[in-house]
């Protein structure tokens, strides 16, 4: 039990890290209404710039900040990708995504780079982890109010409006196509972010470490979303819960380690949980409507 | 205020599903026209109305509003000169999107929308008094979510969204066809009303030739891509169900063949 409790901690910081990254994948799911898979790529593109810059010396901020720029370029690609060339959003991402691990190969020269904190100002640490939870609500906190802030303009109004209606948005001079490139490039920039957190708290930058990310991002949405449902009506609120999502999920992560259930599971368990939660509302309107509820009722009675 | 010149759109060309949807349409409307349209399914009325939006390109000819020719401009661009309500009441207004939001969206079409608020304080008491206008009830849930609305409420809203921010244009594709009939007449009420406190030109589709004669100055009817039937004025204002039957097989030399139209 003293163990388990040990790991809260770091547990904690964990899934505030994912959750950065989930609030960028909600920007594309649940606003846009894009199923975005680039940033499988793009968390590992934003940890690998993050490492080179701070082993050659750059400030870590700036390094960071280097790090959003880059997801926001792999956005970009995306975006480009799939209101240019009318490819499937879904399909454009997978081929960025591809192209990112060459790219990502070639940024770090190698399949992993250590960025250790007794070498480098790492801003965050897993040695350190009271610390870095500290330092991440500071980082998160700041990002949702820029978020809350930002969908509230005129053109943040325009990309919600986008992902809402998109018939309507043309109908209302909005440049639905430029809209959907800010959003993916807005998203991959936070997923990149919480790559070049990721890769400082655990001392690495690795090739493999985005591989099944979207599928943590939209667990954390999924779980944020149903235990804060009742009271997330505001924007601000809800990628509260959606950061929230990020480190229950992490912490449950943590409990079943404890319970010494095989962690090479862990992945399929994430699958099958973002399965369930993603389709039990389709199953919901399809076999509970009021209709089935009424033929069940009179097949009872008729019985 | 709107010329069309000879436009013509053929769909799946080549295919064996090819469809010639207008042919060689030509119609201009002067300034403050109200035009209704009637036709046939598959007649070409909604795809007029779609090639003036510029939901595509058409193959041929061009597309003038207000003296510019927009022929080859993007939908969103040319967005700025029109006021669209669609038939399905669901695609006028974003469903996810507060009442007011909706209605600011609407007022900053064909601006630039930048970083300033997306809706402001003096706005929302400008909303509240247009929606007022309504007699709905609506602006005392001006941060509901449109979602939330029925059918006519959301043309209603939808309405108010086409003519804000001074369109030169107002198309109108059976706007009143999914709602129920008391609730329809409400809408084209409203309808009259807008069109003619903001002075817009305005062309109406719709299936019921009834509406077609009692609302506008002006009626065209199509068939198979073609304009048949063009009048205004007086004869447009003694006009039966009966004569429009009539001309429909005069012009078309066949029987008019729309239940819905027939039956409305």
């Amino acid at each position: 039990m003293e163990h388990l409790f040990g790991a809260l901690p770091g547990a904690v910081s964990l899934g505030l890290i994912w959750g950065i990254m989930a609030i960028g994948v909600y920007i594309t799911f649940k606003i846009l209404a894009i199923s975005d898979l680039t940033v499988d790529g793009s968390i590992c593109t934003g940890a690998a710039v993050c490492t080179m810059l701070m082993t050659a010396g750059v400030d870590p901020w700036v390094s960071m900040l280097c790090a959003t720029l880059a997801g926001g370029l792999c956005g970009l690609v995306t975006g480009l990708l799939h209101t240019v060339l009318d490819i499937p959003a879904i399909l454009a991402g997978i081929l960025t995504q591809l192209a990112l691990w060459s790219i990502n190969l070639k940024i770090m020269g190698q399949a992993n780079r250590p960025l250790s904190a007794r070498n480098f100002p790492v801003i965050i640490t897993q040695m350190k982890t009271e610390e870095a939870i500290f330092t991440l609500v500071l980082i998160a906190g700041a990002i949702i109010g820029l978020l809350y802030w930002f969908f509230g303009t005129e053109l943040g109004c325009s990309i919600r409006a986008t992902g809402c209606n998109i018939n309507m948005s043309r109908a209302q001079g909005i440049n639905t196509e430029l809209n959907k490139v800010l959003g993916l490039m807005i998203s991959n920039g936070l997923v990149a972010l919480s790559g070049a957190l990721l890769a400082q708290y655990q001392g690495f930058a690795d090739v493999n470490m985005g591989r099944g990310a979207i599928v943590i991002g939209l667990a954390a949405i999924v779980i944020g979303e149903t235990a804060f449902a009742k009271i997330a009506r505001n924007f601000a609120v809800r990628l509260c819960g959606v950061l929230l999502g990020g480190v229950i999920y992490y912490v449950v992560y943590q409990v079943i380690v404890f319970l010494g259930i095989d962690t090479d599971l862990l992945k399929m368990l994430s699958a099958v949980v973002v399965a369930i939660f993603l389709g039990v509302p389709n199953l919901k309107k399809k076999y509970f409507s009021k209709v089935s509820k009424k033929r069940a009722k009179e097949a009872g009675e008729n019985a | 205020m709107l010329e069309i010149k000879n436009i013509s759109k053929t769909f799946n060309a080549g295919t064996i599903n090819e469809k010639r949807a207008l042919k060689n349409v030509s119609l201009t409307l002067n300034d403050g026209d109200f035009v209704t349209v009637i036709g046939g399914n598959g007649a070409g009325k909604s795809t007029l109305l779609n090639a003036i939006c510029g939901t595509w390109r058409v193959d041929e000819g061009e597309i003038i509003i207000d003296g510019k020719d927009v022929t080859l401009t993007a939908e969103h661009k040319r967005a700025k000169y029109l006021g669209r309500v669609f038939q399905d009441p669901m695609m006028g207004t974003a469903a996810d999107m507060e009442i007011q939001e909706n209605l600011a969206l609407a007022k900053r079409r064909g601006k630039k929308r930048g970083l300033g608020w997306g809706i402001s304080k003096n706005e929302r008491e400008e909303y509240r008094e247009l929606l007022a206008t309504l007699g709905l009830g609506l602006e005392d849930r001006m941060t509901s979510k449109v979602g939330l609305l029925s059918g006519g409420q959301r043309q209603a809203v939808t309405l108010l969204m086409a003519a804000m921010a001074e369109p030169k244009l107002l198309l109108l594709d059976e706007h009143t066809a999914a709602l129920d009939p008391k609730t329809a007449e409400k809408v084209l009420e409203i309808t009259e009303e807008i069109v003619n406190k903001n002075h817009l030109t305005t062309l109406m589709i719709t299936h019921n030739m009834r509406d077609a004669i009692k609302h506008g100055n002006r009626l065209i009817m199509m068939h198979e891509g073609r304009v048949i039937v063009d009048v205004c004025g007086e004869e447009k204002k003694n006009l039966t169900v009966e004569d429009l039957l009539e001309m429909f097989n005069r012009a078309s030399g066949k029987e008019f063949a729309s239940d819905r139209a027939m039956l409305s």
